[in-house]
């Protein structure tokens, strides 16, 4: 069997989703970054974007991440964000609205979360 | 109906319509201590995880960050204050503000200059009242923040704590919260939050376990730099829901009390109103047997 890592994504307010997985891609500010079983220890900071989870059952987890923080060891990894949302959660129409929104009123932050939150949708 | 019984009755009828409301306003925050109960515990996971990595960090690296350094001379200190938004809630709120008097005055007399940040409209309203200074303050969210609140509040903290001392800045960042330990006892508490004792984060995490030699992405400072504002807003945001949680608890034993209080009150004013009603009754009966015996005196007189 292969190695399996303990994958914990929680937001601050609520946990939301934890499994087994066999590669976890997030990206953080100095690039993407892939971590597998039996990685190095590791805690960086994420850029706002989707993280794919490669489940041990072969299923793909992908959810928006706006911020926050990885960190592995003992094949242990959290993901830690303000705010994540899996890609089945996200409502697309609503996001496209808030893109709108967020681009006529030059709302960076705002913009930047509602295409974190469509590319999610676009990964899965 | 005589005058005395007339004000009992309507007595009975005020209190009976106090205890209809203090009864809904019991039942209301008994229902609303078990949703913010949950989401203290959904918030938990977070604030676990994030303490494990701070105190990674602190610990694993030999970087001197001025939020986890104490100073030398710690000339300023900030006390965040929370409090509740509404009254009814028994000594709740002036629990929290005299903790937290007691906390200022600590400091004072440790030579540290005091800013208070306050969240609540009762704690606004006391300061406002002695006319004493407060540096921010927030209201409306106390019945159940979210963590969009607590950054909100976070905010000028965080500022505050990464200026220099000379420019306004602060060395201590203190919160004073009512810790919710149990449907029936809520402590308010002050914790030192910045500079973080790593003493203390330790023993939060529990286990006291080694923590592995951490890569960090992109450097150590940068991640400490990330973190930390996470870590003040997460605390902040813990504090505010258990203080949210004491608060409903607090408010449904003062609403029980009242309730209670309003049913013994009942019960003696209608022994009050019977025993008027009573004494009219005997009243008339004397009055009407004294008149019956007077006319047959009168008439037994007439005869003779």
């Amino acid at each position: 069997m292969a190695a399996e890592l303990h994958v914990e994504l929680v937001a601050a307010d609520r946990s939301v989703w934890s499994g087994e997985a066999n590669l976890v891609v997030a990206r953080t500010t100095s690039g993407d970054i892939g971590v597998m079983p039996g990685h190095q220890p590791l805690l960086g900071v994420l850029e706002s974007g989707p993280v794919t989870i490669r489940t041990s059952d072969g299923g793909t987890v992908v959810a928006a991440v706006h911020g926050g923080f990885i960190s592995f060891a003992d094949d242990k990894l959290s993901l830690l964000a303000e705010i994540a949302e899996l890609a089945d959660e996200i409502d697309v129409q609503r996001a496209e609205r808030a893109l709108e929104r967020a681009k006529s009123d030059t709302d960076a932050a705002s913009e930047r979360r509602a295409e974190v939150r469509l590319r999610a949708v676009a990964v899965r | 109906m005589g005058a005395q019984l007339r004000v009992y009755k309507r007595r009975i009828r005020s209190v009976t319509a106090t205890k209809k409301i203090t009864k809904a306003m019991e039942m209301i925050a008994a229902s609303r201590i078990v949703k913010a109960q949950r989401q203290v515990a959904a918030s938990t996971p977070y604030a676990t995880e994030l303490t494990r990595a701070v105190t990674a960090v602190a610990t694993g690296s030999t970087t001197k960050h001025p939020l986890t350094t104490e100073a030398d001379t710690p000339g300023r200190a900030a006390v965040l204050l929370i409090t509740s938004d509404r009254g009814l809630a028994g000594g709740y709120s002036s629990n929290a503000i005299k903790a937290a008097e007691r906390l200022t005055d600590r400091l004072r007399g440790e030579g540290k200059e005091v800013v208070t940040y306050v969240i609540g409209r009762k704690g606004v309203s006391y300061y406002g009242f002695r006319e004493r200074k407060i540096e921010d303050s927030w209201t409306g969210f106390t019945d159940s923040p979210t963590y969009a609140d607590a950054k909100r509040a976070a905010a000028p903290l965080i500022e505050a704590v990464t200026k220099e001392t000379v420019e306004g800045g602060v060395d201590e960042l203190h919160i004073v919260f009512t810790e919710f330990v149990s449907m029936m006892t809520q402590n308010p508490v002050d914790n030192r939050m910045l500079p973080l004792s790593l003493g203390a984060a330790k023993e939060e995490d529990g286990k006291g376990e080694i923590l592995p030699l951490f890569d960090f992405e992109p450097s150590a400072e940068d991640v400490l730099d990330a973190l930390l504002p996470r870590y003040v807003e997460s605390r902040i945001y813990n504090a505010l829901l258990q203080a949210a949680a004491s608060e409903h608890a607090a408010r449904r034993r003062a609403m029980k009390s009242a309730t209670d209080n309003a049913g013994e009150l009942i019960k003696s004013l209608s022994r009050l109103a019977n025993a008027a009603r009573q004494a009219e009754i005997t009243q008339e009966i004397s009055e009407i047997v004294g008149g019956a015996s007077a006319l047959a005196d009168a008439t037994a007189g007439s005869d003779k």
